[in-house]
């Protein structure tokens, strides 16, 4: 990934109108590189769902988004508290947030199911009470 | 058909920065995940979702408009979030329904 474009965000873990900042920021710098409109979106929506993902359960984290001429990776990290069952976290429907989320319009349960629908790979790496990361792609070519 | 012909038709913008917009097919939704999920690019999107996230749905989504219905209140921050967004915001003081039903017949008429 040497020749990787790369773009850093802190995603604030307490301002759920802010959510979105980096997603928006990233189809903000995409489009400035002159990809199609069907690709950026994909990439932004897994990414938004990413960080509401973050900002709903982990107090925040990092997302890290390279462009490749071939491909855009996204990754995203966080300190939380980890996905107890992965295989339940990956239904549609299925959904641990708070009601005060939920009338946010959240907590669908379609998050990460959104996530693996929008790119071409999806992985999940989590550890119970450390945290989570999860590096998704989307291919170019 | 734009997003601007709307408002010939009893819509009132709210936020019309794009609205030489083509409406391209509606979705209708309340839950934000499911209508990223779900609604295609240029949808007009029909919700009674008012909230600063309702932008980021449909600038990410890539929706033509945000359609509030039932004559919600829509917050003046969001309304300026939308302007510096590029997201159209059209309010319908009728119910979702009927807010669908007008927007089908003039979609149907143009095509």
């Amino acid at each position: 990934m040497s020749d990787a474009l790369v773009f850093h965000f802190d995603v604030d873990g307490d301002n759920f109108t802010s959510a979105g900042q980096a997603s928006t920021q990233v189809k903000k710098n995409l489009r400035q590189l002159g990809l199609s409109p069907a690709i950026i979106r994909r990439v932004s929506i897994a990414m938004y769902e990413g960080e509401i993902n973050m900002v709903i359960h982990a107090n925040g984290g990092t997302a890290d988004v390279y462009v490749t001429e071939d491909y855009i990776d996204i990754v995203l990290a966080d300190q939380g508290p980890g996905i107890e069952n992965v295989e339940q976290a990956m239904q549609e429907g299925f959904s641990t947030a708070t009601d005060s989320i939920r009338s946010l319009g959240f907590g669908a349960g379609m998050g990460l199911p959104n996530m693996k629908r929008y790119t071409d790979s999806l992985e999940i790496d989590t550890v119970v009470g450390e945290g989570t990361t999860i590096t998704m792609r989307v291919n170019l070519a | 058909m734009k997003v601007k012909d709307l408002l010939a038709h009893g819509f009132v913008a709210k936020a019309l920065p794009d609205g030489d917009r083509d409406i391209d097919g509606v979705y209708i939704g309340d839950l934000l995940s499911w209508v990223m999920g779900r609604a295609q690019m240029d949808n007009a999107w029909i919700t009674i979702m008012t909230n600063m996230n309702v932008v980021a749905v449909a600038s990410l989504a890539d929706t033509s408009c945000v359609i509030l219905a039932e004559g919600v209140d829509v917050p003046d921050d969001v309304i300026a979030t939308a302007e510096a967004k590029d997201v159209n915001v059209i309010v319908s003081d009728e119910p979702i329904y009927e807010t669908a039903v007008k927007l089908a017949g003039l979609l149907s008429n143009i095509a």
